[in-house]
């Protein structure tokens, strides 16, 4: 029995997929469009599933259309590439890092992002909010870049990099903290409720900024999925098989920086959707990448997506940070995962 | 490992001696030093004379206060850092890193916001509350598994209820506006403005809490051994460890009661008792007592400097045209970015054997 199909493009691309990923590719994606069918209805005034897309596609009342379009549309397209690019970024951080802890707010890549990003609210907001990913993207680098270094140590051991990527998270909430002191009120209940990660307040503005990143990301994502297994084969056999290792390495490491700053940029530190996305994928499609990377791309919008949802309608009229909501599916989910840890060691 | 500095007694018990008068000092420091400038006569009479001047005003609901809190919850986030470094033998240990913090900091915004709660007294008993929930749950997640208690999924069981907890704290504030603007210099960790009244209400706990620690300093030394040792030697190691954990909740939930969740005074100062009096626990304690409670003073005279009028960061930031939205610097921002060298230090060193 063959649990897996080949996928060959000559000359250079070919690569194995479990044969459960198209499957579950096809189930997620249905999931992902019932629960935006969904939440988009809902709200103040419901619409049922029909007539939402009835209104999606210039049908229907024009008050529906009006509703759908400018309103909720945007900022439900905000969650799920908010979701994509962590659940992406997620991927790549736990693949090149071989490490299931690897995951942007873990290793201090949000934390650097919502640094840079804060002090751009404060002090850069009007230079145009459109610079407000590449601020994102520089400190969630810079933040990358600190924790490497700083976990060297004869090469980069997976336990050293968390526990610094620990230590370089409390100095960025320390410094958040701080920008968000000296700026004024208004500012900082802004950014509090950017800080605990929420779509809230998205318009097509968001989805412009975010769209080119993803599209650029994302094909580049897909590209690295051969070097991905490779280098979950360890170093030296990577090496020995003709990968070009470092380059790999760093190019993963870029493109998953790019991808949870960006998210970051536009929604703020949505906690815990680049560590639970890619678990949950790989739970589904088996562990080569090829199958990993979509699912986590499609988990990762589910789980945005349905934390809006909630966070949005279940507390009419309060309108909570989605973040709030995968905080509390996610805590247990890293404990879950410590505590099967003893098994694949963590 | 390496021998302590100070290893003889005479040197030890001269070591503690120049630390209280260090830690004296520093209070009469944090009194006299600060925006509003302090006398020296204002300063020997703030509490002798019956009408009291401007500057003597300042000295008493503010400045003496200040230090007072300083010192003590200083002293009692490092006292209870040692403790959980010796209970979990692990050098990340401290209430900071562990969750416990962040756990007191959402029992105390959870029942101001919905609860209404405002009495000092209850403040208390809710952020032990937490404490000792958070303390609860990242030790059983921690030491739950077929390994057993090991320091990585100590250090990350504390560092995924950090992130639940924060994040939660920050959601309720997002619902309660009102109380943000408050909240959140109490969250960053402040020891501004607070009332002298806050500090007695937990003084008794504190003191309660140093005394026990000082009383199980020994039996904690020989627990550090190993507990099959412990447990040759005839020591109840469960009541130690007990007597410690308690300890722990009494001293990191009525500092977080008083000041807000002041990170890594409790990671870094037990590793600089440790470097000074080595390993017994008998001198570590009382290190800690002086070094926590002076390194939180002179963290928070430095707070108020960084942010004075004409400072150089007030003009960098009159520069940027920015308007600020407080007067003072929460300490526990300035002990969180001090702190963060030592802990990536710590964590280098701790996995590198």
């Amino acid at each position: 029995m063959k649990h897996s199909i080949t996928i060959r493009i000559p000359p250079t691309v070919s690569f194995l997929l479990d044969r459960r990923a198209p499957l579950v590719w096809m189930a997620l994606l249905i999931a992902n469009i019932v629960l935006f069918t969904l939440s988009l209805g809902s709200g103040e005034v419901k619409i049922p599933p029909l007539d939402v897309w009835l209104a999606l596609f210039g049908q229907g009342s024009s008050a529906d259309q009006m509703i759908i379009h400018s309103l909720r549309l945007p900022r439900l397209i905000t969650a799920c590439l908010v979701g994509i690019a962590m659940g992406v970024a997620g991927a790549l951080f736990q693949g090149v890092m071989r490490n299931p802890l690897a995951s942007p707010d873990i290793i201090g890549v949000s934390g650097g992002a919502s640094v840079a990003a804060v002090a751009f609210l404060v002090f850069g907001a009007n230079a145009g909010i459109a610079w407000l990913p590449i601020a994102s993207f520089v400190g969630g680098a810079a933040a990358a870049a600190l924790i490497y270094v700083l976990a060297w140590k004869d090469g980069v051991s997976p336990l050293r990099l968390v526990l610094i990527g620990i230590g370089i998270q409390t100095a960025a909430q320390g410094l958040t903290t701080l920008l968000l002191i000296l700026s004024p009120i208004h500012t900082t209940s802004q950014a509090m409720v950017w800080l605990t990660g929420s779509v809230y307040a998205s318009s097509w503005t968001t989805v412009h900024n975010l769209l080119p990143w993803l599209l650029i990301g994302l094909p580049i994502a897909i590209f690295l999925v051969v070097p991905l297994n490779l280098l979950q084969l360890g170093d030296s056999i990577a090496i020995g098989l003709g990968g070009a290792v470092q380059i790999n390495r760093l190019a993963i490491i870029l493109t998953g920086v790019a991808l949870a700053a960006v998210a970051v940029a536009m929604a703020g530190p949505i906690g815990f959707v680049g560590l639970m996305a890619p678990h949950i994928a790989r739970m589904l499609t088996g562990p080569a990448f090829g199958g990993v990377l979509p699912a986590a791309a499609l988990t990762g919008s589910l789980l945005v997506i349905t934390a809006d949802w909630v966070a949005r309608v279940a507390f009419s009229p309060l309108d909570l940070p989605a973040g709030l909501f995968t905080a509390v599916l996610g805590a247990p989910f890293l404990l879950f995962l410590l505590l099967r840890s003893d098994r694949h060691s963590i | 490992m390496s021998q302590p500095v100070l290893y003889r007694p005479f040197t030890r018990w001269m070591g503690l001696a120049s630390g209280i008068v260090l830690l004296l000092l520093s209070m009469v420091a944090s009194v006299k030093w600060g925006w509003t400038h302090i006398d020296w006569t204002s300063f020997f009479t703030a509490y002798t004379t019956d009408v009291p001047t401007q500057q003597q005003l300042v000295i008493q609901s503010t400045r003496v206060p200040r230090a007072l809190i300083a010192a003590a919850v200083g002293a009692s986030l490092a006292i209870a850092g040692a403790l959980m470094q010796a209970l979990t033998r692990n050098p990340l240990a401290s209430p900071g890193i562990f969750g416990i913090n962040a756990g007191a900091a959402f029992f105390v915004v959870v029942g101001t916001s919905f609860f209404a709660v405002n009495s000092l007294q209850a403040y208390t008993w809710i952020a032990f509350a937490g404490a000792a929930v958070a303390g609860l749950v990242v030790a059983l997640l921690g030491s739950s598994g077929r390994s057993g208690l090991t320091p990585i999924k100590l250090t990350l069981a504390g560092a995924a209820i950090t992130a639940l907890f924060s994040t939660l704290t920050q959601g309720i504030l997002v619902m309660d506006q009102r109380t943000m603007e408050e909240v959140l210099l109490w969250l960053s960790g402040s020891i501004v403005g607070r009332k002298v009244e806050t500090l007695w209400t937990v003084l008794p706990f504190l003191v309660v809490a140093w005394g026990l620690a000082l009383a199980l300093s020994s039996s904690i030394t020989t627990l550090v051994m190993g507990e099959d040792v412990a447990r040759g030697l005839g020591q109840r190691t469960a009541w130690v460890k007990g007597g410690a954990a308690l300890c722990v909740v009494l001293l990191a939930g009525s500092a977080v009661a008083i000041a807000g969740p002041i990170s890594l005074v409790g990671l870094l100062i037990p590793h600089i008792a440790r470097a000074l009096v080595g390993h017994d626990y008998r001198w570590v304690i009382p290190y800690c007592f002086w070094l926590g409670g002076t390194f939180l003073l002179l963290a928070d005279i430095g707070a108020r400097y960084l942010i004075m009028p004409g400072s150089p960061l007030m003009t960098w930031l009159a520069g940027t045209g920015s308007t600020i939205s407080v007067d003072e610097v929460p300490v526990g921002v300035i002990t969180a970015l001090l702190g963060v060298p030592f802990f990536i230090t710590i964590a280098r060193r701790s996995l590198s054997h």
